[in-house]
């Protein structure tokens, strides 16, 4: 099976983060694989190790990326492509990454079911409609067979099962599988293996790279007031939660 | 950041909000896309589409909301969601309406379908968005990112603004207008997804996020039947259970109710978090909303940091209490 597999580097949101001069600030920031993304990739590799073929990670973004094609050429994956490129917005990755879907034939393309740091989950889904190719998301369960995929997705508190033929793409949701750490002969090997670079400006129009929506501002959620313990007997506090309760949430 | 304004996008003439079911009954994030759209229209016109036979009740309901027009869609192939058919349904009706604005719920569904319509559309999206403000006739639209630690207000550069509404959050407002009947036929075909199989998991009948109030239960409910009480506080406040990724992973629940970054993210009026320690993945999923209760043992559980109200005690001790409490005073000591 030939596999492709995007991803992104993120802020790792489990971190504190700091807004300085309305931007978050990546002074003490650290970097990592879009956790969904990680999943996608150790989905892929599981599906080389049971099919054959190979994994391929892309990823559009600044050269510090490179460093997210690295653990996943760590984890596994066989090659590695980096579109160097500014464009942010959900539309030009899509096409950016449309562009390089188009220069090999993939039988599968799996991404994540959303990014931690935008909260957005559109990249994958939009690179879909771009190759008009079906897609099958947030999956939390896949099988290939006889050039067929039979996914289990996540439909708000039902499961549904979906088969769809190849190629296709899917989004990985959490429960897929436990991504592998990277081994250490893994990490010396991942040196070695060549990174393709491509001028993001060079696949696209500058039409399809301009960003269809503006950040106008950027703060800290608002400061709750502090919260209260209550004190007391139990039976009290309970009581006084209940009817302070009542009020504010117009409990009747 | 006047000038950024300035050349931000006017409000809408016209404005599509597309509505979901479940169980044949309209989502209440339908009523609050409308809400939303007709803020953002002003005086335009807004249309609402209904997947399905449009019964009568459901067009007037939508009418009451500021629908003044709906189109009903009664296509047996839009009867359960695949991305094919839905996008065929969805564009069609875009193209006859032409409107300036499209909204739609950040549901299951909406999140899978939006990002490949705007695609094919050649449109941003703004995702989950959580508030819309008009300033100077320009749409301004809030979300929250870094898994709720920050938010961003965004607006679009181009000529048509495409938006999910996250469940909860926008408040409905009832505006009646005359829920012109428009019957659309649409074409359908080549879906190339088969839905096999549907497991329902999901035990009330009360949507987790449009609940109003929510119990939730964490490693502290120690099992399966450590969710009872909280399904009886829940019963008594009409809302609905859910459950921490510890809860889910501990099998104490099924992972239907999972509650933050993977899971549902809920902002009710109430969240009532019982021996849920507060890790920033649950965090990421209920921060946002407007009361929070924190029930927990540990006094140095991390939830009582951004609880409003905090009770350290045993949940096994004190949601029974409160649930007894509450029937005395909801029906009116």
């Amino acid at each position: 099976m030939n596999l492709l597999v995007c991803i992104r580097q993120t802020l790792d949101t489990e971190e504190k983060i700091v807004i300085e001069n309305g931007k978050v600030s990546h002074a003490d920031a650290k970097f990592i694989i879009n956790p969904y993304d990680e999943y996608a990739i150790e989905e892929a590799l599981r599906l080389r190790e049971a099919e054959g073929g190979t994994v391929t990670v892309v990823t559009a973004g600044p050269e510090q990326a490179e460093s997210a094609l690295r653990t996943a050429l760590a984890m596994g994956a066989d090659k590695a492509v980096r579109i160097n490129t500014s464009a942010a917005d959900a539309r030009a990755i899509a096409a950016l990454l449309a562009a390089i879907a188009k220069k090999e034939t993939y039988d599968l393309i799996l991404g994540g079911n959303f990014d931690v740091d935008t909260g957005a989950g559109q990249v994958p889904i939009r690179l879909a409609e771009e190759l008009d190719m079906p897609h099958i998301g947030p999956v939390t369960n896949l099988k290939v067979q006889n050039g067929r995929i039979r996914a289990e997705r996540d439909a708000e508190g039902a499961t549904e099962v979906v088969t769809c033929a190849l190629p296709a793409l899917i989004t990985a949701q959490q429960g897929l599988n436990e991504p592998r750490y990277p081994s250490l002969p893994g990490i010396m090997k991942a040196k070695r293996k060549p990174i393709a670079e491509f001028n993001g400006d060079e696949l696209v129009s500058a039409e399809l790279l301009a960003d269809t929506a503006q950040v106008v501002a950027l703060f800290a959620p608002q400061p709750k007031e502090p919260g209260r313990i209550l004190q007391g007997e139990l039976d009290d506090q309970v009581e006084e939660l209940a009817s302070i309760l009542r009020i504010k949430c117009g409990l009747s | 950041m006047t000038d950024s304004l300035e050349r931000g996008v006017p409000m809408s003439e016209k404005v599509l909000v597309f509505t979901e079911q479940k169980d044949g009954v309209l989502r209440n994030v339908s009523f609050e896309c409308l809400t939303a759209a007709r803020r953002i229209a002003s005086g335009g016109k807004v249309a609402a589409v209904i997947f399905g036979a449009g019964e009568d009740g459901q067009v007037k309901k939508l009418a009451s909301f500021g629908a003044d027009q709906v189109y009903v869609l009664a296509d047996d192939q839009l009867a359960h969601y695949t991305p094919d058919a839905y996008k065929q349904a969805m564009l069609q009706v875009v193209e006859h309406f032409a409107p300036d604005a499209i909204l739609l719920g950040h549901t299951g569904t909406g999140k899978d379908i939006a990002p490949r319509v705007a695609q094919r559309l050649n449109i941003g999206l703004i995702s989950d968005c959580t508030a819309i403000d008009v300033e100077k006739d320009t749409v301004l639209l809030t979300r929250p990112v870094y898994a709720g630690k920050a938010f961003e207000q965004k607006m679009f550069y181009g000529s048509r603004q495409f938006i999910t509404l996250r469940p909860n959050n926008i408040r409905t407002k009832e505006d009646p207008r005359s829920g012109q009947i428009i019957p659309f036929p649409v074409a359908i075909r080549d879906v190339r997804t088969v839905v096999k199989e549907v497991v329902r998991r999901a035990a009330s009948g009360i949507d987790l996020t449009e609940a109003k109030v929510v119990v939730s239960g964490g490693r502290g409910v120690q099992n399966a039947e450590g969710f009872k009480p909280l399904q009886e506080l829940a019963d008594v406040l009409g809302g609905a259970v859910g459950a921490s990724r510890a809860a889910c992973d501990a099998g104490y629940c099924d992972y239907a109710l999972q509650i933050g970054q993977t899971g549902k993210v809920v902002t009710p009026d109430l969240y009532i978090a019982c021996g849920i320690s507060g890790a920033i993945q649950h965090l990421a999923g209920m921060s946002q909303s407007k009361i929070i209760v924190a029930i927990n043992k540990d006094p140095e559980a991390p939830i009582f940091q951004i609880a409003d109200y905090g009770v350290v005690g045993d949940l096994f001790d004190v949601v029974p209490k409160l649930t007894a409490e509450f029937k005395n005073v909801i029906s009116g000591k």
